[in-house]
């Protein structure tokens, strides 16, 4: 099928400002919006910027806003992207633009880091694994699946608002060793969190949780740690 | 000019085998990890069902007996030597990734739960036994994420979104790398004592593959660009589970709980191939059986592919048929599997737990690669003789653990072994030598071969040349092989390298110009994809993942031996090192 392409684009090295360059390409419905990108670059202008490897959803690397809405152009497919034979693209909002749908991740990996996203535990654990059961490793599952796309975080009003909001992602990052039985650094990662620009800069607005390509209940597990910090309790 | 930096110990790549190098490398050293992706986003995360070791967890199992399997999945090319370290210490290993954090699934008594998967037997009953240790479906997400955290931890230093583009040797040594930082387009000169190369694989070679787009070989590329060799690249893993026409893979471990593989008249033609071992035979003998059956007009439709069936109906009356006891329902096939079935749901359109899957084989794994010793110490010939100062590991390097052909599960218990031996020898190395003298033009081949390219002007598009490598490679090179067909191959690739040097780029920019990076990463995978045609065409035999219609028995008598490659196409060959274990005639 026949596809308009609209992607916001910005080179440093010669724009002022970004602006919306058009395409038009041949694509199946089927395929993925990645691999429109991919065609407008491999065959219409290579100077097109936008980070990617997997393909898959699984690395996280391809986090864009598409008809405004935060997605992994990998995981969206053509059929699904396309309104009045037209697609948008544009970068995530929220963090510095670098080139076209680059923009710069490293404010939100220092957010990430400085919930000390691991394992704290100095007991010594001897010859063979700590045990967990089941029902234990169930608790914090449903975070573990986070790739740090930045999905949540870039579409998060909150954070559009303060930049210094820790942000959806890196509560989760926290919320995964704060419910995790072995772990032993709740208190240090809750004294973070209860901070002016830690949880309770979220307004669940629910935005996060919409958009996680991984389907992870963000906004639950921001509302567990709130409860955490609120009863001092852990369950 | 170029910016310096020096550290005692250089890790390029943020996989498993790059971050657990640095880990253990940084206990003792100043250490820093070069990478062209921001590390989380390294093809590790990919990784679905498991890593194993014998645990014993489930039921009884012993090293020995993973290391039997391993050998015998490899075709008894492995060295067994290389296999005996891999087995034993992956016990280590495991409960090493366990206690940094990493969330296992467990079983009801709170340890590590494992599972079945392809090639792992009880090596008495010779029945599929648990040894994969698992997270879900996602235990490379699980690896990946947790090596990273503990890096941070640990405080090491990382250059992301820096890319290698050349390797600094004096005399024979190498004393460091040259990088790209993406943003700004500069170069960096790394001055180091010691150097792992943990840069994954070169799957881009062919187009149906399982791989991402960054693994396009660039540290197998720069050793042959150094007149170092590369071993056994003939020896490439097309897993038979792909998503048809997208090569995304599905796990083995579909299978490993209970999947098979179904053709047009709606039969298990595993059975036919593999009678002991049936889907769960190795991933070469899969894959040659799935095109057996569609060049025998028993692909779906007709066409080029075969259903692995999920359906909790189908494996509970193939589990019957088996003899098993064991009951599987949709809840626990989406527990067991969620990141495979959602891949299918959103890529296919179809539910997996009500429709069987169209699936061929998906080019996935190189078993071969750069040479190293058993401290992943890279070796400059077919003698053994050690390259000072640099390291391999992981997908990149070849150790050989595989062989012939990797079983399910060994490449993450490959990466975080020699990723940590690598690491520790590195370390111990880098604490007895100084730092040697590099010149003040370290960066200067590296800055000439890349203005080359972005100066070019010629009417050649890299991205042209790149689907064409890999339609050649895909027809030519892929699970069944002849010579007329890899001589074929060889001249298409020739033909190629030549209009290579007549592309040109759109982007004449410097920062994030990955229309420069990508061409030049196309260099690379000319040069991967024209020695592995090389040492195919050599390989007068089959064996594990090479097989040559035109010589369809595996020949220990001639060819019980490693290839080493040269980029000038030289091939010489090394003995492979035996164990406790005979060639025997491998049968699944």
């Amino acid at each position: 099928m026949k596809v308009h392409l609209k992607i916001k684009r910005f080179n440093p090295e010669k724009d002022k400002k970004p602006y919306w360059g058009e395409y038009d390409i041949e694509a199946d419905e089927g395929d993925r919006v990645l691999d429109a990108l991919q065609t407008v670059k491999w065959t219409i202008d290579g100077t097109l910027n936008f980070r990617r490897s997997c393909a898959h959803g699984i690395c996280g690397s391809d986090a864009v806003r598409i008809n405004g809405r935060n997605v992994l152009a990998c995981k969206l497919l053509i059929r699904d992207a396309v309104k009045n034979g037209q697609i948008t693209v544009e970068p995530i909002l929220g963090l510095p633009l670098i080139k076209d749908l680059i923009v710069d991740m490293e404010p939100f990996f220092a957010h990430y880091r400085a919930v000390m996203p691991y394992l704290i535990n100095d007991t010594d654990p001897g010859e063979r694994e700590r045990l967990q059961s089941p029902e234990e490793r169930a608790r914090y599952d449903d975070t573990t699946k986070c790739i740090l796309c930045a999905c949540c975080t870039t579409s998060c009003p909150s954070f559009w608002a303060r930049g210094e909001y820790v942000g959806p992602a890196a509560i989760v990052q926290a919320h995964r060793f704060i419910f995790d039985s072995r772990d032993e650094g709740a208190a240090q990662r809750l004294q973070v969190l209860a901070e002016p620009d830690g949880v309770w800069r979220c307004r669940t607005i629910f935005n996060c949780t919409e958009v996680c390509p991984r389907d992870i209940q963000v906004t639950k597990a921001i509302g567990e740690v709130k409860r955490a910090l609120i009863t001092g309790k852990l369950d | 000019m170029a910016q310096y930096h020096q550290f005692d110990a250089l890790v390029i790549g943020a996989g498993g085998s790059g971050l657990m190098s640095a880990l253990y490398a940084s206990k003792s050293v100043n250490t820093a990890v070069i990478s062209k992706l921001y590390p989380t986003r390294s093809h590790t995360g990919a990784a679905q069902g498991g890593i194993s070791a014998a645990l014993g967890n489930m039921e009884p199992d012993k090293w020995e007996w993973h290391a039997y399997d391993t050998i015998k999945g490899g075709d008894f090319l492995c060295d067994q030597d290389a296999v005996d370290i891999l087995c034993k210490e992956a016990i280590h290993a495991v409960i090493d990734l366990e206690h940094m954090g990493l969330p296992f699934d467990r079983t009801p008594d709170g340890k590590i739960s494992q599972r079945r998967f392809g090639g792992h037997t009880n090596n008495e009953t010779k029945k599929p036994v648990m040894r994969a240790c698992h997270a879900a479906d996602r235990t490379g997400h699980m690896i990946l994420q947790t090596l990273y955290q503990q890096c941070i931890k640990n405080n090491v230093r990382f250059f992301d979104e820096f890319q290698m583009v050349d390797m600094i040797t004096v005399d024979g040594a190498c004393r460091g790398i040259v990088a790209v930082e993406l943003n700004t387009g500069e170069l960096h000169v790394f001055h180091a004592k010691a150097v792992m190369l943990a840069t994954g694989g070169f799957g881009k070679v062919w187009k149906i593959t399982s791989n991402a787009h960054s693994l396009t070989g660039d540290g197998p590329a720069i050793i042959l660009r150094k007149s170092l060799p590369l071993e056994d690249m003939e020896f490439y893993q097309f897993h038979p589970t792909g998503i048809y026409k997208m090569g995304i893979l599905l796990s083995e471990a579909a299978r490993g709980e209970g999947a098979v593989f179904i053709n047009d008249k709606g039969e298990r033609f595993m059975e036919r191939y593999a009678p002991t071992m049936k889907d769960l035979a190795s991933r070469d003998v899969c894959s040659r059986s799935i095109y057996k059956e569609v060049r025998a007009g028993n692909g779906i439709g007709g066409k080029d592919y075969v259903y692995l069936d999920f359906r909790p109906d189908r494996i509970n009356k193939y589990l019957e048929a088996d003899g098993s006891s064991r009951r599987v329902d949709a809840e626990y096939i989406e527990t067991r599997l969620p990141d495979i079935i959602e891949f299918v749901r959103v890529y296919m359109g179809i539910d997996p737990i009500t429709e069987p899957v169209p699936i061929q084989p998906t080019a996935h794994y190189a078993m071969g690669g750069i040479p190293t010793d058993l401290d992943a110490r890279v070796l400059a010939d077919e003698k053994g003789t050690v390259v000072e100062g640099l390291y391999a590991a992981g997908e990149a390097a070849c150790v050989s653990v595989h062989g012939a052909n990797r079983l399910g599960t060994n490449s993450l218990v490959d990466l975080i072994v020699y990723g940590r031996r690598g690491g520790i020898h590195m370390a111990e190395y880098a604490k007895q030598v100084d730092f040697k003298l590099i010149g003040d033009d370290a960066h200067k081949a590296a800055e000439d071969t890349l203005n080359a390219i972005r100066n070019n002007a010629g009417s050649e598009h890299p991205g042209q040349i790149r689907k064409e490598l890999q339609m050649h490679m895909d027809e030519h090179v892929g699970v069944f092989r002849t010579q007329e067909k890899l001589e074929e191959a060889l001249e298409e690739i020739h033909r190629l390298k030549e209009r290579y040097r007549h592309i040109h780029i759109d982007d004449k920019g410097r920062r994030w110009n990955t229309d420069l990076m990508e061409a030049w990463e196309l260099g690379c995978l000319l040069d991967l994809a024209e020695v592995t045609a090389v040492s195919a065409l050599a390989r007068e035999e089959s064996r594990g993942g090479h097989y040559r219609e035109d010589f369809p028995n595996r020949d220990d008598q001639n060819f019980l031996k490693h290839t080493m490659v040269w980029s000038d196409n030289r091939i010489t060959y090394k003995p492979v090192r035996i164990g406790r274990y005979q060639p025997t005639e491998r049968k699944y």
